[in-house]
C-alpha cells in the first residue's frame, strides 16, 4: 500500500522547525508504523539526505521509548497500543497521515520526532521508589497481599513512561504517568513507609517540570498504551489531599 | 497555615479548592432553584419564603444576618473559584506553547471542553441577577420584598427571560461536568461509584435548568400572572 506523510522535521531545539512530505511507497500492511519509518529513512539515507529521528527501543510494546502524534492521536488510532506495535493495516491505502512529536514545555524537541522526556525521570527521582537495604534478595512471597490490592498496583504499574498522557491532554498535564507511579507502590506493602511524603515529592516535582493541571477530560486514559484508569489519579488527589492536611 | 499556602501552590491544591466551592456553590444553586418553585404556590408563599431567609437564625442573630452570612460565603466561593480557575487556566496555556496541527478530542464531553466559556456565562449571569432582583436597579418596576410581583414583571421582558434561559443552559454545561469532576477531583470517585456521580450530575443538572427556565417560560406563556 502507498501512503503520504507529513512529517515534522527539526534539525535541533534552536530550529523552528516544519512539515515535510513524504511519499511511502509499496508498504506491507503488516508493517509496523516503526517499520515504514525505517523504509523511509533507508530512501532518505540513499538520496543523501538526513533520515527522520524517532524513538524506539524494544518495538514490543514494552519498554515505553516509542511515541509520536498521528493525525493528532498520541500513538495514532488503535486504543492501548505503542506506535511500535500498530501497524499500516490500521490505515487506509492512500491515506495522508500527520506525524507529530509529544508537544508540552517540559518535553522539548531534540530532534525531528525526539523529544526529551527528563521531567518523567526527574519525578520518579523525587519519590518513584522505596528504600530498602540491599544485601540477599528477600523471598517473593514472604509478605502476603490481597488479590484485589496486587491487581491494582498492577494495574497502575503496567505504565511504561511513554508521555503519551502527557502529549494527549489538552493542558499538558502528567497527572496520569504521576499518578500511576504514586498508586502502585502506595498500593502495597512496602511502599507505605513513605506513601505520604513520596505523594507530596511527586506532586511538588511535576508542578516544577511545568506540566500543566487536570481537568478530567480523560484524553490521557484514551490514548494510554495500557489502558491505565483516570481512577489512579483521584487516589492520587485522595492521597494527596491526606498527606498535605492531616499530619 | 503555611502548610495551607503550600497545598494550594499546588495544582492539586487549587484543582481541590475549585471543587470545594464547586460543591459548595451547586448546594446552592439546588436550594435556590427548589425555593424558585415556590412562586407556582402564589404570592403569599413566595413573599413569605423571602421573609424566611431574611428572618433566618433568630432570636440568636437578628434579622438578616444569617442571610448576610450566606452570602459571603457564597461570595467568598465565587472569588476563590474564580482566582483558582483563572491561575490554571493560565499554567496550562503554559505548559502547550506549541499545539498540534489538528487534534479532535477522543472521550472528553462538549462540557468539560467549555468550563471556560460556561463558566464566564455564569459570572455575568450572576451579576446581573443580583442588579435585576436583589438591588432592583436593572428592573422596570422593582417593589422590595413583593418577589412575586418582580418575577413576573422582570420575566414579561422576553429578552431579559431570553438571557435567563441561554444562562441556564450554560449553567447546565458546567454543572454537568463540574459535579462529576468534583468527585474526581477531591479523589472520592472509583470505579464503582463513578456511575453513581456521573447521575447525580446529570439529574441535578436536568433539575436546576429545567426548574429555573420553567418560570421565565411560564410567566412569558401567560399560565402565572
Ligand atoms: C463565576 C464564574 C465561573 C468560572 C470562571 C468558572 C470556571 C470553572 C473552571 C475553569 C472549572 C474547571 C474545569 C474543570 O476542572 O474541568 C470549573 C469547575 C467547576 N465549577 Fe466553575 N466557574 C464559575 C462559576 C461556577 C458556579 C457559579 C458554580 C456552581 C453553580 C460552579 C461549579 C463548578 C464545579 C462544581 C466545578 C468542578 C470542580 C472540579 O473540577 O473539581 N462554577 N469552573
Ligand atoms: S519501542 Fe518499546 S514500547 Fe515502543
Amino acid at each position: 500500500m502507498d501512503v503520504t506523510l507529513h512529517v515534522w522535521r527539526q534539525k535541533s531545539a534552536a530550529d523552528r522547525g516544519r512539515f515535510v512530505r513524504y511519499e511511502a511507497r509499496n508498504i506491507s500492511p503488516d508493517m509496523s508504523f516503526l517499520e515504514m519509518f525505517d523504509v523511509v529513512n533507508e530512501g532518505l539515507i540513499a538520496r543523501g539526505e538526513d533520515p527522520i529521528a524517532f524513538d524506539h527501543d524494544c518495538r514490543e510494546g514494552i519498554c515505553g521509548t516509542c511515541g509520536m502524534v498521528i493525525n493528532g492521536v498520541a500513538h495514532g488510532p488503535r486504543r492501548g497500543t505503542t506506535v511500535c506495535q500498530l501497524h499500516l493495516r490500521s490505515f487506509r491505502d492512500g491515506d495522508t497521515i500527520t506525524v507529530e512529536p509529544w508537544r508540552a514545555r517540559p518535553f522539548p524537541v531534540i530532534k525531528d520526532l525526539v523529544v526529551d522526556r527528563g521531567a518523567f525521570d526527574r519525578i520518579i527521582q523525587a519519590g518513584g521508589f522505596i528504600s530498602v537495604p540491599t544485601g540477599s534478595a528477600p523471598d517473593a512471597n514472604a509478605i502476603p497481599i490481597p488479590k484485589p490490592d496486587a491487581d491494582l498496583a498492577m494495574d497502575a504499574a503496567s505504565c511504561i513512561g511513554c508521555g503519551a498522557c502527557v502529549a494527549a491532554c489538552p493542558n499538558g498535564a502528567a497527572m496520569l504517568f504521576t499518578a500511576a507511579k504514586v498508586s502502585h507502590l502506595g498500593l502495597l506493602p512496602q511502599g507505605q513507609p513513605e506513601r505520604r511524603q513520596r505523594v507530596r515529592q511527586m506532586v511538588v516535582a511535576m508542578d516544577r517540570e511545568g506540566f500543566g493541571s487536570c481537568t478530567n477530560y480523560a484524553e490521557c486514559e484514551a490514548v494510554c498504551p495500557k489502558a491505565i484508569s483516570i481512577r489512579f489519579i483521584a487516589r492520587m488527589n485522595r492521597d494527596y489531599l491526606k498527606a498535605s492536611l492531616m499530619e | 497555615m503555611s502548610r495551607l499556602f503550600l497545598f494550594y501552590r499546588s495544582s492539586i491544591g487549587k484543582k481541590v479548592v475549585m471543587a470545594v466551592t464547586g460543591l459548595v456553590l451547586f448546594g446552592f444553586v439546588v436550594v435556590h432553584m427548589a425555593g424558585n418553585l415556590k412562586v407556582y404556590q402564589g404570592a403569599e408563599k413566595i413573599n413569605a419564603y423571602g421573609e424566611f431567609l431574611r428572618a433566618m437564625g433568630s432570636p440568636v442573630f437578628s434579622h438578616g444576618q444569617v442571610l448576610w452570612i450566606a452570602r459571603i460565603v457564597l461570595l467568598a466561593s465565587v472569588a476563590l473559584h474564580i482566582m483558582a480557575a483563572v491561575q490554571l487556566i493560565l499554567m496550562n496555556r503554559r505548559a502547550r506553547p506549541v499545539g498540534y496541527t489538528h487534534q479532535d478530542p477522543i472521550q472528553a464531553t462538549y462540557a468539560s471542553r467549555t468550563m471556560i466559556w460556561s463558566g464566564p456565562v455564569i459570572a455575568l449571569f450572576v451579576i446581573y441577577h443580583l442588579l435585576h432582583f436583589t438591588a432592583g436597579t436593572v428592573h422596570p418596576s422593582f417593589r422590595a420584598g413583593d418577589i412575586y410581583h418582580n418575577v413576573i414583571a422582570g420575566f414579561r421582558v422576553w429578552y431579559v427571560s431570553a438571557f435567563y434561559i441561554v444562562a441556564m443552559v450554560g449553567l447546565g454545561f458546567h454543572l454537568y461536568h463540574g459535579v462529576w469532576s468534583l468527585f474526581q477531583t477531591l479523589g472520592i470517585n472509583d470505579v464503582r461509584v463513578d456511575r453513581f456521580f456521573r447521575r447525580l450530575a446529570a439529574v441535578a443538572t436536568v433539575a436546576v435548568v429545567a426548574g429555573n427556565i420553567s418560570i421565565p417560560v411560564t410567566v412569558l406563556l401567560g399560565l402565572i400572572s
